[in-house]
């Protein structure tokens, strides 16, 4: 079954980590990078800029419009993803519980189901 | 015959997994990667070769090929570790091996490379993904296509699988143990065939075909231990399920359930093949479920629709189900209830229901039955409710569009 686990991240939490902390959260997500890769649950992740970067364009009745800045305002973002093949629910949430950011107060991760996905060479 | 991929593709596919199996008797199933190469090799011998010269007995010629590519191999790998080791199986003989009684036959190879690859000691996913390669013969590339994921990873499953078997150690297994480890090879093309079916729901049509797979698998194994009844079973079953694929699936990928099916559309070269494998087994056979379940979806398979279904005999076979597998299955029970309400009614059923879901909250499907016998008794509002609950609930595309073509009807829209 795949997964999304998905990186909810809070800007003002990011900014207060010590050096040995960004040291951990990138070290953490190397190894579960290779953990995954190694077992052959990884399918793919990826990681966003920041939303303020965001574009967001809006359906409309005649032509659609382009505004600057992310679709909601909210202190968490979504600041990336995993995408894992796994045995179960149980199985996804074990590797979860691996991400780095989960040992950080303030960071969470979601996990939830995918019920469709072509991933073009897959 | 001068092109060469004029030879059999099902031919080739049937003679790589015995030139294996054979390969791995003699060097060890620790030494899988170096005898897979060897078969590859000598399969592109065979292509270059058979097209102007057909041997005359291709698995002989096929295995005495490998073999000398093996240790062509071998020397070339200076750098393997155990490479003393192997020095002494270097000697034997390599030409044509006489056909003595003491040769396991065709069918016999295939099973053990069945029971190595569904290994216990390996995770589901690496058992299936090796079986498919080393069994079925796919590609990688197959493979990943049909569980639509990245060939890399799929490639990488193997690769862990084929090391956890060196690190398992206990080599090629023997005839002894067939019955011991046939569960995990019978679970495994139970998976894979179950698989086929989530994963083709509402998706495109793919190159590699899990449930055929499975099924010739299956075939496979009924040749290589004719006594098994839980084997037949399983083939049954499969049979039986595939036939009804057809009727299954309707305009842009809609799923059809069973008691709506145009049970015309049934493919009936399977049913017939599934139902007299039924006969040949059932009589005195001490039913396991595989073959339990297989005769079920055979009483479905006899009857021309819902109504004359034989309601009673699935109840009664539903019941030993959930004897035989200890009560731990809860979806037996829903199937069980499903049965209940075409015998004593919707209200009994429901309460059976209310029963199973304190016990089990999160089970699949069982609010899309709860809300099928809710419409069926009338009471509307109550099943549109669950409706939605079971629309929310499943993780099947396909599934999902029907439970909302249900609830569209059942608000007359």
């Amino acid at each position: 079954m795949k997964y999304l686990i998905i990186m909810h991240v809070d800007p003002t939490v990011l900014e207060q980590l010590t050096e040995e902390q960004q040291q951990q959260l990138g070290d953490g997500h190397g190894a579960f990078l290779a953990a995954t890769k190694e077992s052959g649950e990884f399918i793919g992740t990826q990681a966003l800029a920041d939303p303020s970067r965001s574009k967001v364009v809006r359906g409309s009745a005649d032509q659609p419009e382009v505004t600057d800045g992310p679709f909601v305002e909210s202190k968490e973002f979504l600041g990336g993803f995993y995408l894992l093949d796994v045995a179960d629910e149980a199985r996804a949430l074990e590797l979860a519980q691996q991400i780095p950011d989960v040992r950080i107060p303030g960071l969470a991760v979601e996990v939830r189901p995918v019920v469709f996905a072509d991933l073009g060479d897959g | 015959m001068n092109d060469p991929t004029a030879v059999d593709e099902g031919l080739w596919r049937e003679l790589a997994p015995q030139t294996l199996a054979r390969l791995l008797r003699t060097y060890g199933s620790d030494q899988f990667d170096l005898c897979e190469d060897a078969v590859q090799d000598a399969l592109l011998d065979a292509h270059r070769q058979w097209a102007t010269e057909p041997p005359r007995d291709p698995q002989a010629w096929l295995t005495a090929t490998a073999r000398r590519r093996y240790v062509d191999r071998v020397r070339r790998d200076v750098r393997r570790r155990d490479r003393e080791g192997h020095v002494s199986m270097l000697q034997a003989p390599l030409d044509h091996e006489p056909a003595t009684s003491d040769q396991p036959a065709a069918t016999d190879d295939a099973l053990r490379l069945l029971q190595l690859c569904c290994h216990p000691e390996l995770p589901r996913s690496g058992q299936v993904a090796l079986t498919l390669r080393a069994v079925a013969g796919l590609t990688t590339a197959q493979i990943a296509n049909a569980y639509q994921v990245p060939e890399a990873t799929i490639a990488q499953r193997i690769t862990r699988a084929k090391r956890r078997l060196t690190e398992a150690g206990g080599g090629f297994p023997r005839p002894t143990d067939v019955d011991e480890r046939m569960a995990p090879v019978l679970d495994v093309l139970y998976v894979m065939f179950t698989e086929a079916h989530h994963t083709t729901s509402g998706a495109p049509a793919r190159d590699a075909d899990l449930a055929a797979e499975a099924i010739h698998l299956a075939r496979l194994l009924r040749r290589a231990a004719p006594e098994s009844t839980e084997v037949a079973g399983i083939l049954a079953l499969m049979l039986l399920t595939e036939a009804r694929h057809p009727a299954r699936v309707g305009s842009r990928g809609r799923l059809i359930p069973l008691d709506e099916q145009d049970r015309t559309n049934w493919d009936r070269n399977l049913v017939d093949e599934g139902l007299e494998l039924l006969d040949t087994v059932t009589p005195g056979a001490t039913p396991g479920a595989y073959l339990l379940q297989a005769c079920i979806a055979g009483v479905h398979a006899r009857a021309s629709d819902t109504e004359s279904t034989d309601w009673q005999e699935i109840h009664a076979l539903y019941t030993v189900l959930e004897h035989t597998t200890g009560g731990r299955n809860p979806t037996i029970t829903l199937n069980r209830i499903v049965a209940q309400a075409m015998l004593q009614g919707n209200d009994r059923a429901l309460a059976a229901l209310d029963e199973l879901s304190s016990a089990h909250p999160d089970l699949a499907r069982l609010d899309a039955v709860r809300a099928h016998l809710l419409e069926r008794a009338g009471r509307i509002d109550e099943a549109g409710a669950a409706y939605q609950r079971a629309i929310k609930a499943t993780l099947n595309v396909a599934e999902q569009r029907h439970l909302r073509d249900r609830l569209r009807r059942l608000s007359g829209g």
